[in-house]
């Protein structure tokens, strides 16, 4: 079933967007929230699991202090207050993802309360985001539907379980509603989403990898007419797993929204599923009386009370933001905010300032890990940070350039045999033999070959048609495999032609 | 003024997955109205000097340091488990809830 949409810009022109976000964070400690089972991903099925995760009768959660720590660490960067007091809730539901019945989250005492990130958009205008709340809660497991078709749910015989997930520490990271992002609200969006993912990343508490479901967005969203004070009826797209997504999911669905109000329907409040391929959003439960959590505390666990003493020690000793640190390195590196955003979108940030810190000049850092190394990256599919070359590596290679040892087209054949596993830049210059050619001797014979097998040209050259030297360049560069260095090779074709550069 | 209706007994079988005839629920709405209105009285004797409690013990921060513990095995995990497949634990349908 397709939605109707209306055009982006009339649906704009007659309503103004609200969002809420909410964002799911897995922590990257080492176990559980409540229990001592590894959160190793990859591990066998049910392998990670032991009578508290699986709700056991008899078994009693302990809080994972790390978990509590890194709570408190996202709550200072996101400016917000810090409970001096609070408690875990039970939130009661029958759904097989969870063997306790329950999840173990907080209620109506979050750790985190009332803060705000400013999100940078494309422009440079800063947007500040209000921030509602951060919770701890835990995972749930992982669910593979059988018999239906290509693994959805709907028409499924029957659901196997893995319960390794269950209970690893996540922070639900929830806004205030979103208001006056107009038009640029799917913008703000999924700025929001990146800039937190930066945050979470610069404090060193999850890797927030989207693609591996460390961090997961749901986009609430609903249309007020303009000059209408009260919120409209919101959908809530679930499990919106990319920045592209996000930005997407916002817009479609302001567009169907506005399809459904500007016809005279009403927006149902539901759940709606984001669908990759095409960009839209289909209907998933609606909302009824079936979600009764009937929260309560959870007596199996003792308030958690961060003493002041504590947060103001893990205040100070928090990173650079990461809007700070860019704005910093942007002037540092002298380029501009469209280039630090090119840099920021493709992972490149870190493993160029790794690569200066191992000695390289910035524009070189830049140069390869923006240039041959994410086109690689991109080709295979990976993260920048996962190509197998060091920051190290990287320098050396702009290293052999700036001193001559190489040329940009060896450099890359440089890098082509570290990412294929052949060893440090200078192992694979030495077994490849990647050394510029610019001795007198060598060079010589090819440059008086070259005059000799086209003398045509040549002549043309002696005429004073001194542009024409770049075809005999062309032709030393080809019988030197790319060694030569070019600059020189130019120097003495002219000199032998007795012309002035 | 506490208590529970038969409506609310009958909401929270729903809920809890619990299949209560006509009598179960007058029956069970009585003695659950009952109960309620005992602890009610607690209420009555605290006045607001006292705070509300959730937990016996005057504790906080009970904490564990992020060390792995050994889990169980997966055989272990999925012995009490009324059906497995593929080392997971298996689940009729779920009918219309995603």
């Amino acid at each position: 079933m397709t939605s109707e949409l209306l055009s982006y810009e009339d649906a704009l022109a007659s309503y103004d967007p609200v969002m809420g976000l909410e964002v799911h964070v897995e922590l990257g400690t080492r176990t559980k929230m409540f229990c001592g089972c590894s959160t190793e991903l990859g591990a066998e099925p049910n392998s990670q699991t032991c009578p508290t995760c699986l709700g056991l009768p008899g078994s009693l959660p302990v809080v994972n202090a790390i978990g509590v720590e890194s709570a408190v660490k996202i709550g200072l960067a996101l400016n917000c207050e810090i409970a001096e007091w609070c408690r875990f809730a039970r939130k009661n539901y029958f759904y097989p993802d969870m063997p306790k019945n329950f999840q173990t989250s907080q209620y109506d005492e979050p750790i985190a309360f009332n803060g705000y990130l400013d999100v940078q958009l494309e422009d440079g205008e800063i947007f500040r985001v209000e921030i509602e709340r951060a919770h701890m809660e835990e995972d749930t497991g992982k669910s593979t539907h059988v018999g239906g078709a290509t693994g959805r749910i709907h028409g499924a015989s029957h659901s196997l379980l893995d319960y390794n997930r269950a209970g690893i520490p996540l922070i639900e990271i929830v806004t205030k509603p979103i208001e006056g992002a107009g038009e640029r609200a799917p913008e703000v969006a999924k700025a929001y989403v990146a800039e937190l993912r930066e945050v979470i990343k610069a404090l060193n508490v999850s890797e927030a990898r989207m693609d591996k479901g460390q961090m997961r967005c749901d986009v609430n969203l609903s249309l007020r007419p303009h000059g209408v004070e009260k919120f409209g009826t919101r959908s809530e797209t679930k499990n919106v797993n990319s920045l592209r997504s996000v930005e997407r999911a916002a817009r479609f669905e302001i567009q169907r929204h506005a399809a459904v109000l500007s016809s005279g329907g009403t927006i149902v409040q539901e759940t709606r599923h984001f669908h990759e391929d095409d960009g839209s959003t289909t209907s998933g439960r609606i909302k009824d009386n079936a979600e009764d959590y009937r929260y309560f505390p959870e007596p199996d666990l003792v308030p958690v009370a961060p003493a002041r003493a504590w947060v103001e020690e893990l205040r100070s000793g928090l990173p650079e933001m990461p809007r700070v640190r860019r704005n910093r390195l942007r002037e540092e590196w002298g380029v501009s905010e469209h280039d630090m955003q090119s840099m920021l979108n493709a992972g490149a940030v870190d493993p160029i300032v790794a690569t200066i810190e191992a000695g390289a000049d910035a524009a070189g850092a830049r140069k390869w890990w923006m240039g041959e190394l994410a086109r690689n990256a991109n080709e295979q599919g990976v993260a920048l940070d996962e190509l197998p070359v060091t920051p190290a590596q990287v320098a050396r290679v702009v290293a052999l350039v700036s001193e001559g040892s190489l040329n940009d087209k060896l450099a890359r054949q440089v890098i082509e045999g570290v990412l294929a596993g052949e060893g440090d830049p200078d192992a694979v210059v030495e077994k490849r033999g990647l050394k510029v050619v610019s001795d007198e001797g060598a060079l010589g014979s090819a440059v008086d070959e070259a005059i000799a097998s086209n003398a045509a040209i040549a002549d043309k050259i002696r005429g004073g048609k001194v542009a024409a030297v770049g075809a005999l360049v062309g032709a030393v560069m080809k019988t030197t495999r790319g060694q030569a260095d070019a600059a020189r090779v130019k120097e003495l074709i002219l000199e032998r032609l007795g012309v002035e550069g | 003024m506490p208590g529970i209706t038969r409506e609310e007994v009958a909401h929270l079988a729903r809920l809890a997955r619990l299949e209560l005839k006509g009598e179960e629920l007058d029956h069970f709405a009585g003695q659950l109205d009952d109960i309620i209105g005992a602890v009610a009285r607690v209420s009555e004797v605290a006045d607001q000097d006292v705070p509300p409690t959730s937990h016996p013990l005057p504790l906080t921060n009970v904490m564990r340091a992020d060390e792995v513990r050994p889990s169980l095995t997966p055989a272990q995990a999925l012995s009490g488990a009324p059906a497995q497949e593929q080392q997971r634990f298996k689940v009729p349908q779920i009918l219309g809830e995603d």
